[in-house]
């Protein structure tokens, strides 16, 4: 049975310090890389002989405006399935260059999952086969689970925040 | 124009015009958005050589009701009721996923007595998911008394649902930190004749279907996938275990007692549309398994966890003791705080691996929330397996993927 430690024991001698950040939030171990390392990383995990992390579970993004530099964070899910082991593996992007390479050459599940990510927060997959809006329309010209775009006009002052438990 | 003809004009014709050119013109075939046959919104445009498909292209999204946006301004709590709104027609798990999600971020334990619950009510929804997937492929495939036969059971699991919450389809069933209440009499009656009466409808169904030869002929090597394709897609759930890889999040991350409960894991071997509709066909047998065993040593003891600021109380609580009333004021108006913290919590939905991926900022909502749904990871393999196959076979297809429009789009 694979542990954390030696999950990010192994990643550390292979990749030394392009793969930081070591956690485990609630025992799921989570590591951040940059985005010339991500498809290097996930390609040596899903070929490792012991390892074998072949099943992309989920890939998603997180905005974090109010973080100069690590605007966006591009967040992949993997799984051993061998092992019974999930991963988390983080790549932080700047607003200014929301460019990542695409996943699609190793996971087929990679595609739908890209343009989910880019339809809602419009990270750019470089390579993508066909990075289109998926879920809404084409015609749209932002992204709206980007923190910019809140649920309600923030400049509504006919109620009083605290009486809605805000 | 066939080969043999295209010989025979060319030899007919003068040297100088040049032979006749074969121009395969393609037709393009909507499927949908609204069609009886797509199981929801969402178009497939499919290019046909004259019966077969030789590509497609689907277009979804169609009832995005932007989830996980509405869900970043909402209460812990209040995010119940957007889950079984995504795969609802076995809301209790959605609804139990998230909860234990919650659960897990702010660490609470919940009673045993309240886990077996849980188990008991998410394997009853995944018996009416299972029904409604293998009754419409019946439908689909021409036989629509099958459908008939066990539409009766589904219902029988929808009163139970409403004994136990009150609502049938959008459950909204359960709480953070427990149940909204035990399990009723009458509740326990009507599970407990569900245990007698379901194996004989179950057998039923099968008789009529899985040596029907017609039924056969229109499924047996349709659709099928390779596991290492279906790997590649992300497939979990039933359509994955068809193709031979025995992969259930109630084993491999048991959660809410799953470990006490003794059941195998149904695999087919081609991944094709006979194998995914035997695969649940045998997970239903294997559900009423795990639900007998639960309901035989259902533990006694309370069915919510000892954690008031989290636990919304129940109603008679709320009317006559004053703690009890200010958390629920507090609760209902979203004013407890999460602690921060990141979880991803996978549950085996209906259709496959469904997980939550959480990010508390510390605040009453959600910063951000992402749900895995298995719907829309396997949809896209949908072109793929129709490729060089018929109308009527990307009709049976796509049943037997069961792809819900509501967990596709979210």
């Amino acid at each position: 049975m694979l542990t954390n430690e030696e999950v990010a024991q192994t990643i550390i001698n292979q990749f030394g310090e392009a793969v930081t950040d070591f956690d485990d939030p609630y025992d799921l171990l989570t590591c951040s890389t940059s985005r010339d390392q991500i498809v290097p990383l996930i390609t040596y995990l899903k070929g490792h002989q012991t390892f074998q992390f072949g099943f992309l579970t989920d890939i998603t993004a997180i905005h974090y405006p109010d973080s100069v530099g690590k605007e966006f964070c591009v967040v992949y899910h993997i799984h051993s399935l061998i092992n019974n082991f999930r991963l988390r593996i983080k790549v932080y992007l700047t607003a200014e260059d929301v460019h990542i390479p695409t996943m699609t050459p190793l996971f087929a599940s990679a595609n739908w999952m890209e343009r989910e990510t880019f339809d809602l927060f419009g990270i750019i997959f470089d390579g993508h086969p066909d990075l289109r809006r998926i879920l809404n329309m084409e015609e749209m010209d932002y992204y709206p689970m980007r923190k910019e775009y809140p649920l309600e006009d923030g400049t509504r002052e006919d109620k009083i925040d605290a009486l809605f438990g805000r | 124009m066939v080969s043999e003809e295209l010989d025979i004009a060319n030899k007919n014709l003068p040297a100088e015009q040049g032979p006749v050119q074969y121009v395969n013109e393609l037709t393009t075939l909507n499927l949908g958005p609204t069609h009886p046959a797509t199981h929801g919104i969402f178009q497939n445009v499919l290019q046909m050589d004259g019966e077969k498909i030789v590509s497609g292209e689907q277009t979804i999204g169609y009832i995005h009701r932007a989830f996980e946006k509405i869900a970043e301004r909402r209460p812990f709590y209040q995010i119940t009721t957007l889950t079984d709104r995504m795969n609802y027609c076995s809301s209790p798990i959605n609804n139990m996923g998230w909860h234990m999600t919650v659960e897990k971020l702010l660490g609470i334990d919940i009673p045993k007595r309240a886990q077996y619950i849980r188990v008991i009510l998410m394997e009853l929804a995944r018996l009416a998911d299972h029904l409604i997937c293998n009754g419409i492929l019946g439908v689909d495939t021409g036989a629509f008394t099958g459908f008939l036969y066990i539409y009766q059971e589904r219902e029988n699991i929808y009163e139970i649902y409403e004994e136990v919450c009150g609502a049938r389809l959008t459950t909204n069933m359960g709480r953070i930190g427990g149940m909204e209440r035990d399990l009723s009499p009458t509740a326990i009656r009507k599970i407990k004749e569900l245990l007698v009466r379901f194996p004989k409808v179950l057998t039923e169904f099968e008789n009529l279907f899985n040596r029907n030869r017609i039924f056969m002929d229109r499924v047996i090597g349709v659709g099928g996938i390779s596991a290492e394709r279906a790997l590649s897609y992300g497939f979990t759930g039933p359509n994955l275990r068809a193709a031979g890889v025995d992969y259930d999040v109630r084993v491999m991350n048991p959660y809410s007692s799953y470990q006490d409960f003794e059941f195998d894991i149904p695999v087919g071997q081609s991944g094709d549309t006979y194998d995914r509709f035997m695969v649940r066909n045998e997970e239903m047998w294997q559900s009423l398994r795990i639900i007998q065993q639960a309901m035989d040593n259902l533990p006694e003891g309370p069915y919510y966890a000892d954690a008031p600021q989290y636990y919304l109380p129940p109603k008679q609580e709320v009317y006559k003791n004053m703690e009890a009333l200010i958390y629920h004021f507090k609760i209902v108006m979203g004013e407890i705080d999460a602690p921060v913290g990141e979880v991803y919590h996978a549950v085996e939905g209906g259709n496959g691996e469904l997980g939550f991926y959480l990010i508390s900022d510390g605040g009453r909502a959600p910063y951000r929330l992402h749900f895995r749904r298995p719907c829309f990871i396997y949809y896209q393999a949908y072109p793929e397996m129709c490729k060089g196959l018929t109308l009527s076979d990307a009709i049976v297809i796509m049943s037997s993927m069961n792809v819900i429009a509501g967990e596709l789009d979210a």
